[in-house]
């Protein structure tokens, strides 16, 4: 059995939560004590039908206000698969809780009221998962009940999304109508959509390839902790320990340390006290060297060929995440997984509008906006560019005083011939 | 390019968890882990022994002992300790109760669950732990759903929902500020099932008081079962009554119920999950079910 990672977005107007509450429900995935709270809330309410958006909304302050304002995970098992959904909230003031939830999807389920079609939000939800290196994306044309299930509704909403995917580049949408309230087609397919002859949505999660066809193949590990025990039995062990990042690595491979460059091979592989052969992502694992080289941890360990940039200066892509602007000539703190470097934003480029994609000269970066800068660092970074490796291509920014998390970092270009010439472009879609 | 290696998803679980405890270690100077006896941190020790052997733990093992524990699982907490041959640190709530001067729970079932706290941010205090790991997980109540693996509190434990820091990718940001730590989830990402799977895949010993064994309980009020213990305050209304039961969880002996059972392996217990209609903390924690919130409000309150 594999694992499935999916975010949905979308707005609670838009029926997520019940769209969620319905997939846990129509799955047997609901224990009795839930249902019981459940139960007693609807004869609170007087309502017909269990409310099934409040299984996922979890804090006081969330169910007073009845919204969603935090990422939460759900986690549900078919015979087929188990599934870890991440819930994040959809109005604009939360597109950093959205960027943390696509951080870890494999697949956005992005949510349409058929009432209303496709709408700015569904371009800002759009953008930042394909941002984030989404593949997969499910449109769930929702609410279809209340208009009367009609299929020439769904095909112009099918329509209109295909001009945002087609504008990212995303070939891989699955279209699917649904009712979440009614629970058309969520697990179960539906009598009033006998036009459709696509999966239910359940199904199509169930079959869609899971994280391992996203994995690259270029090999990445980065060195978490340095296992020396250094008793009698074991004076001269001496094991690198992390995770494998992306690709295959074999005993015998050729390797290169970064950032220093030293070259040797790799002597044995360990994964829980076992030797093996080869190990492949994400595996937890410990190298050996066969030489006696230098190595610590945030230092990578990585093929001889086709390795990754190793560079001062480069440009990424911000989803800025804090209360206090950006302004360029800011220090702070990267964090590369294991590595965490000092660093300058020399230069803020320009930003994104996430609703018309339109991208304009900017100063500053404010709370959720999605920017492009220019990073210095003290130390030199080992990096691959975010569309290639959504592994090493990932970074945060830390404040070095608080420790708080600054912005999600994706790295764009690392070599200078690559950076972005000040070109306005024109916006994509009007307002 | 076909991968050469079929991981399945308790193998990707796993691997998670390894890394996250590798981050601790790598990031903290004084981490900690808290362990209960329970299933959950039993199940971390594996872990840690994967992630960092043949070295030791870059952490001592933990206990917040109540005194309300079961005699069994104390007995197989330091059992547990000596074969890892790893440093274990026990501090007792009593001592706390006392020392503080605080006021011992009352009624029926004295519960010194709320009291932890205070020994625990004790502990934290004494040794001055900058990060403390431990086995809870997000499937076993709503606000743990919202909470993050590296999970920042302030000098007085508390966590504040509104103000958890973004995590992002696997980046985990341990850094902080004087006064502060983190509490670190490994597990998260677990369900009850996936930690019985592993359990079995692994071979992990655990406690006897998992499996169904013969025990005098008192019947509740709701028809929950709680085993006879010295620490309740029982009158001659209570119904006393002998039956085969095992615990899904492992807490306090005032506040976890038992649930009937005749499951005598960890086969029969995935099986009896598998057709379980009440989760897990439904069925055990006369805690939680005090107030739909109950969870958030000790959270807040620097409760683990």
């Amino acid at each position: 059995m594999d694992l499935l990672r999916f975010i949905t977005c979308g707005s609670v107007d838009d029926g997520k939560s019940t769209l969620i509450g319905r997939l846990l429900y129509d799955s047997d995935s609901v224990s009795l004590d839930v249902l019981a709270t459940l139960e007693k809330k609807r004869n609170a309410t007087n309502g017909d039908a269990v409310d099934l958006a409040l299984l996922t909304d979890g804090l006081k302050a969330e169910r007073e206000q009845g919204i969603t304002i935090d990422v939460a995970h759900k986690y549900f098992t078919t015979p087929r698969r188990k599934f870890i959904i991440t819930d994040a909230p959809g109005h604009v003031q939360y597109t950093r809780n959205m960027v943390t939830g696509a951080s870890n999807a494999d697949l956005a389920i992005v949510l349409v009221d058929a009432r209303q079609g496709v709408i700015e939000q569904t371009r800002r939800h759009t953008l930042l998962a394909s941002l984030l290196g989404i593949r997969h994306f499910v449109l769930a044309v929702n609410k279809l009940d209340l208009v009367g299930y009609d299929e020439q509704i769904f095909n112009k909403i099918v329509a209109d999304y295909q001009a945002i995917a087609d504008y990212l580049k995303i070939n891989n949408v699955v279209a699917i109508p649904m009712s979440a309230l009614n629970g058309d087609n969520v697990v179960r397919p539906s009598k009033h959509l006998a036009w459709y002859s696509g999966p239910s949505l359940l199904a199509h999660l169930e079959s869609v390839p899971a994280a391992a066809d996203a994995n690259p193949h270029e090999p990445r590990f980065q060195v978490q902790y340095v296992i020396r025990p250094q008793t009698e039995a074991l004076p001269d062990y001496r094991g690198y320990a992390g995770r494998i990042q992306s690709g295959v690595y074999r005993v015998g491979d050729r390797v290169r340390i970064l950032p220093s460059g030293l070259e040797t091979v790799l002597k044995a592989i360990e994964v829980g006290q076992k030797e093996v052969t080869l190990a492949e992502a994400p595996q937890a694992v410990v190298l050996h060297l066969r030489d006696d080289i230098d190595v610590s941890r945030g230092d990578s360990i990585v093929p001889v060929s086709g390795h990754p940039s190793v560079v001062r200066e480069l440009e990424a892509t911000l989803c800025w995440m804090d209360e206090r602007p950006l302004r360029a000539g800011r220090k702070l703190l990267v964090q590369h997984h294991s590595a965490v470097v000092k660093a300058s934003v020399t230069a803020i480029l320009q930003k994104t509008n996430i609703e018309t994609y339109e991208s304009m000269g900017t100063d500053e970066a404010k709370l959720n906006d999605i920017v492009r800068v220019r990073l210095k660092t003290a130390i030199p970074l080992v990096a691959d560019e975010y569309r290639q490796n959504r592994q090493t291509g990932a970074f945060i920014l830390v404040d070095d005083q608080t420790g708080a998390t600054l912005a999600a970092g994706l790295v764009t270009a690392t070599d200078p011939e690559y950076f972005t010439q000040e070109v306005p472009v024109e916006p994509a879609f009007s307002i | 390019m076909p991968t050469p290696i079929h991981l399945d998803y308790l193998d990707r679980l796993e691997a998670e968890a390894i890394h996250i405890l590798r981050e601790v270690a790598g990031q903290f100077e004084r981490p900690a882990l808290l362990f209960s006896g329970g299933k959950d941190s039993i199940a971390l020790t594996r872990l840690a022994e994967k992630a960092f052997r043949p070295g030791k733990f870059p952490f001592p093992l933990v206990h917040v002992d109540t005194g309300h524990n079961f005699e069994e699982v104390i007995a197989f907490r330091d059992k547990l300790a000596a074969q890892l041959g790893e440093k274990l640190i026990v501090r007792k709530v009593e001592d706390t109760i006392r020392e503080r001067g605080l006021r011992e729970p009352g009624g029926k079932y004295p519960s010194r669950n709320p009291l932890q706290t205070y020994t625990l941010l004790d502990v934290i205090e004494e040794f001055e732990f900058d990060a403390c790991i431990g086995g809870a997980r997000r499937d076993e109540e709503k606000a743990r759903a919202k909470e993050r693996i590296f999970s920042v509190r302030d000098e007085f434990g508390q966590w504040d929902p509104r103000r958890q820091r973004p995590e992002l990718w696997n980046i985990y940001n341990g850094r902080i500020q004087k006064g502060e730590n983190v509490r670190v989830f490994p597990i998260s990402n677990w369900t009850e099932l996936d930690v019985w799977n592993y359990i079995q895949r692994e071979n992990i010993e655990l406690p006897e008081i998992y499996f169904s064994h013969e025990r005098e309980c008192v019947v509740l009020p709701s028809g929950q079962l709680l085993g006879l213990s010295e620490h309740l305050h029982l009158d001659e209304t209570d119904e006393i009554v002998s039956r085969r039961v095992r615990f899904r969880t492992v807490g306090d002996s005032t506040c976890t119920a038992a649930v009937e059972s005749d499951a005598t392996t960890i086969d029969d217990i995935i099986q009896d999950i598998l057709v379980a209609k009440v989760s897990e903390r439904g069925a055990t924690r006369l805690d939680d079910n005090l107030s739909e919130t109950g969870m958030e409000d000790r959270k807040r309150n620097g409760y683990f």
